[in-house]
């Protein structure tokens, strides 16, 4: 068949047949990026273990979701869609480059399944698909490089600036898209030009503005175009799947694995070391992470998984309020210092140092509320929270513990609560209930079937007191028949073991867990999400666990509770996910059709809710500790409330209400705004039964009339 | 370096509610819950990191009932080397002139560079440290809030004179020195770091151990008795603010207000 112009595979320059370096090239290049990878792989090697292969179906659904699906990449919209458009491109043009490397050595090559009428689809798909990626790196390198959103930007004590990097990567993309489109197009007008009809050519494709541009030029300079565009691309693609694994690029092949791999259990720490029993941790050596070889390979792939995308660091309210945490340079740190120790050409040289004082300090690692914004946002799925309990895990093996811990850590072990208040006086809130509603106590030997876990800051601080026994009244009123621990109760624990110190909390665990089992409940309603979490995700062999706004649901669905219309109608409010309810625990909904149950409440949504919401300032072992920052959580999520029109703030969880209501006194917003729990809402609104038919009757009436 | 430091058991007082019995000689101590005393573990603390910059040991002493053992352990998991529990029903009711002679007794029997003692405890009255040293005929400092190692023979200790001024002095070995809180930062000791030590071997010296003669210690030997105890009745001016946190904050800020403490 006569061509057009002479292919790669069989051109000669100055003497030489140019398919030598159509061979060559692919060679060098795949033999330098498989010693890269053996090289990144080395770490990897020397890490903690990591089962990650249970349940392959959920997995390969999550890797076609997130990461085939780029499911989480529109939640920031612009730089989302542009990545979708990259990420398409990427996979579209995969086969087309592959064709372009075997082109140059046999020529005419079809990838099989490629021939025929598939053929000329996707040679019009893969031409827009090149046309859409160029389009998209310049908007991409523009944004980076031009308005430089803020987002990206690093702080001098994080080391260089990225956006060079960003741009240098953009350019080597566009370079491969439009060597292609050079190489296709001066084919074409060479077949133009000969007479021979061309493969069709979508217009306004980069394809046809090349054949388009060179349609008037002389054969040989198309020739010289068409091999040099060849060549070019296939140097740029050699150098840039060698270039990946250097940097923030290396996503582009650890992400599908990553994504594959990811956690899937929710609101559950690591355990210690992966195989290790609980009953067996004694006989552990060292605890969590001191060096860098204590990370599990999985966090390691993390760290080079890491696009610097900075959408974790911006959804962080640690670093909202300026404490000296940002996820994503805990990634990058760590990245960095693993490139550092083990470098590409020259001698590995793991260290055996603590990372606390080399590239982390200690007040960034005790500045994470284990709030999740970052996980939930990460779009390739980095776990952020398992790494700093792990390095807290090394901290508190080494002692490195803020006196501001020490006390509550301390009390919490004798007493059995932070604040080291006496056992017996946990249930003494109960005091102050009308006899109409009768709290059993499991201690003096009352049985029930429900356990209501009240836990430490609800059992004795005098402010949260009252939603021990708003919940308490709740559950009168629903007509369920429970009972509490009393002294036998110690503090769920679920802090404890998120500051690091396992076996106070496997202690914890393990007392409370033989207290519950021993009243033979059958369910265990708590008012307090990180109970709720300890117990349904930590501990094991306990009866079902529900949080008090699931029982509220359940109960105003079956009739067995009624509530009044709204007390205030010019109230307008707002609710706030707590992190252990919500992005921890999945219950969204639960607390809002509660609320909504009030007939005549008005409602709106924060900007940042669901698992968006911002957290508080966080809760248990958090109240002590004395971060640096610029000013409170609270005080910024008040704001935000503020901003959607609300003017009372509920909250399903002491320790948001405690930080709530500070935060109002702080921003000054006292008579303003109010912050109350859900449970003392719905206790104000119970329907006794005093109020007239009429207005009951009104109850059942609809939603429609609330905002939602 | 050769370090002994001496710690006492005592009830926390951040931890417990103190009601004094019924007779007024004593506190209730059924519901009380015990550690080392807070001036102790900065002792220990400070001792743990001179033996890190220089080598040598160190060894934590306590004289008490069995239940102070826990204490030793703490201070071992905390990384002292080695505990000593001096314990003798012969001991109890000792006033402070005994427990010094009774620890004499105790630092005689080692080869000590330094001694350690907290500065007081939370229900001591600050005399041990001092009656120790005397006893051993050794150089003291009290309210150390600074040390400095020189060499083997010499040390620098600094202490915070009052109006926040500071001074340090230098002060031959062996010596005996009271450490004051905030000396240091005292590290953390974990559940784990206790269970590492729970196996440890704790060696009780007795009064025959320690060539004391029982008369002249404990109840027998005190020369200083206890006669009452109890909550002294506010006095003229003092006044009990009542009610919740938050009410009493108001009250609080209202008073301050009011005496022209606050604008």
């Amino acid at each position: 068949m006569e061509t057009a112009l002479i292919s790669p595979a069989k051109a000669w320059v100055m003497g030489v047949p140019t398919v030598i370096f159509s061979v060559l090239i692919p060679l060098i290049g795949v033999a330098a990026f498989t010693y890269i990878i053996a090289k990144r792989l080395a770490p990897l090697v020397r890490a903690k273990p990591d089962p990650r292969l249970d349940r392959p179906i959920d997995r390969l659904k999550a890797m076609l979701l997130y990461a085939v699906g780029q499911y989480r990449q529109p939640r920031y919209m612009m730089a989302g869609v542009l990545h979708i458009i990259l990420f398409a491109g990427f996979m579209i043009l995969s086969l087309r480059s592959i064709t372009l490397v075997v082109l140059g050595i046999q020529e005419g090559f079809v990838l099989p399944g490629l021939g025929g009428v598939v053929g000329h689809i996707y040679n019009v798909l893969k031409d827009i698909a090149a046309t859409l990626v160029l389009i998209a790196c310049i908007i991409a390198a523009v944004r980076r490089g031009i308005f430089q959103p803020e987002r990206y930007d690093v702080p001098k004590r994080y080391g260089k600036n990225h956006t060079g990097e960003a741009v240098f990567v953009l350019m080597l993309i566009s370079t491969l898209v439009t060597c292609d489109m050079l190489f296709e197009g001066t084919y074409v007008a060479a077949q133009l030009k000969k007479g021979i009809s061309p493969e069709f050519v979508l217009p306004a494709t980069g394809t046809w503005f090349a054949a388009s541009f060179f349609s008037d030029s002389s054969f040989a300079v198309l020739q010289r175009v068409h091999l040099g565009a060849y060549y070019l691309h296939d140097l740029v693609f050699f150098f840039f799947l060698c270039f990946l694994p250097m940097g923030k690029h290396f996503h582009v092949i650890t992400s599908l694995p990553n994504v594959f791999l990811m956690k899937l259990r929710k609101g559950v720490i690591k355990p210690v070391e992966w195989g290790v029993d609980e009953s067996k941790l004694d006989e552990l050596k060292s605890f969590g992470v001191k060096k860098f070889e204590d990370f599990t390979w999985k966090h390691m792939l993390d760290f080079y998984s890491c696009a610097d995308c900075g959408r974790c660091s911006d959804q962080c309210p640690a670093n909202a309020v300026k404490r000296p945490l940002s996820p994503r340079f805990i990634s990058i740190k760590s990245r960095d210092y693993c490139f550092k120790n083990y470098p590409i050409r020259g001698e590995i040289t793991p260290k055996d140092e603590m990372l606390i004082g080399t590239i982390f300090t200690e007040d960034e690692i005790w500045s994470c509320t284990t709030c999740g914004a970052c996980e939930a946002e990460c779009p390739i799925f980095i776990e952020y929270i398992d790494k700093i309990v792990d390095l807290r895990r090394g901290m508190v093996d080494e002692g490195m513990v803020p006196q501001s811990l020490q006390k509550p850590l301390k009390a919490i072990e004798k007493r059995g609560n932070p604040w080291g208040k006496m056992e017996k006086k946990r249930s003494e809130w109960v005091k102050a209930l009308p006899e109409t509603c009768e709290v059993k106590l499991f201690e003096q030997g009352d049985t029930a079937d429900t356990l209501y876990f009240v836990d430490s800051i609800t059992s004795y601080d005098d402010r949260m007191q009252k939603i021990a026994q708003a919940t308490a009244k709740v559950l009168c009123a629903a007509g369920i028949d429970f009972g509490i621990l009393g002294k036998d109760e110690k503090d769920s624990g679920n802090e404890v073991r998120r500051f690091g110190e396992e076996m106070l909390f496997q202690d914890l665990k393990s007392h409370n867990t033989e207290m519950i089992r021993e009243t033979g409940v059958t369910r265990i309603v708590t008012s307090d999400p990180h109970a709720l979490n300890a117990l349904k995700n930590e501990y094991a062999g306990l009866p079902p666990v529900e949080h008090v706004s699931q029982t509220i649901v359940k109960a105003v669905s079956s009739g067995k509770l009624r509530l009044k219309p709204i007390e205030d109608v010019q109230k307008v409010y707002t609710y706030h996910d707590p992190c252990y309810l919500g992005r921890h625990n999945g219950i969204y909904e639960d607390p809002r059709k509660a609320l909504d149950a009030i007939p005549g409440l008005r409602r709106v949504d924060m900007l940042k809710s669901r698992d968006r919401s911002f957290c508080c300032g966080g809760g248990g072992l958090m109240l002590f500790y004395e971060p640096e920052e610029e000013q409170r959580m609270g005080v910024l999520r008040v704001k935000m409330a503020q901003k959607a029109g609300a003017n009372v703030i509920v909250t399903a969880c002491p320790f948001c209400l405690v930080n709530m209501e500070d935060a109002i006194k702080v921003a000054g917003l006292e008579g303003k705004m109010e912050a109350i729990d859900l449970a003392e809402l719905i206790e104000r609104h119970i329907d006794r039964g005093e109020v007239e038919e009429q207005e009951t009757g009104k109850s059942e009436v609809n939603p429609e009339t609330q905002v939602a | 370096m050769e370090i002994l430091v001496c710690v006492k058991r005592v009830p926390d007082t951040a931890e417990n509610e103190i009601v004094v019995n019924s007779s007024g000689s004593d506190i209730e101590r059924g519901d009380l819950v015990y550690s080392v005393n807070e001036w102790d573990n900065y002792a220990v603390e400070e001792a743990i990191q001179i033996r890190d910059r220089v080598g040598g040991s160190v060894t934590v002493v306590t004289v008490g009932d069995e239940e102070s053992e826990e204490v030793l352990r703490r201070e071992m998991a905390m990384g002292a080397d080695k505990g000593i529990l001096i314990s003798d029903p012969a001991f109890e009711g000792s006033d402070g002139k005994g427990i010094a002679s009774i620890l004499k007794a105790e630092v005689e029997k080692g080869k000590y560079d330094l001694i350690l003692t907290g500065a007081q405890a939370d229900d001591g009255a600050a005399q041990v440290g001092g009656m120790l040293a005397a006893m051993l005929d050794l150089p003291f400092a009290s309210l150390v809030n600074k040390i400095e190692i020189v060499n083997d023979k010499t040390i620098k200790v600094g202490r915070e004179v009052e109006g926040g001024n500071q001074e340090m002095n230098e002060i031959s070995l062996p010596c005996v020195l009271s450490i004051q809180t905030g000396i240091n930062e005292p590290r953390y000791v974990g559940i784990r770091g206790i269970r590492k030590v729970a196996s440890v071997e704790i060696p009780v010296h007795k009064a025959a151990d320690l060539g004391i003669d029982p008369a002249k210690v404990g109840k027998a030997g005190a020369k200083v008795k206890k006669v009452d105890y109890f909550i002294p009745p506010a006095g003229k001016g003092a006044e009990i603010l009542e009610g919740s946190s938050e009410e009493i904050a108001d009250k609080l800020i209202e008073l301050l207000k009011a005496k022209g403490g606050i604008k």
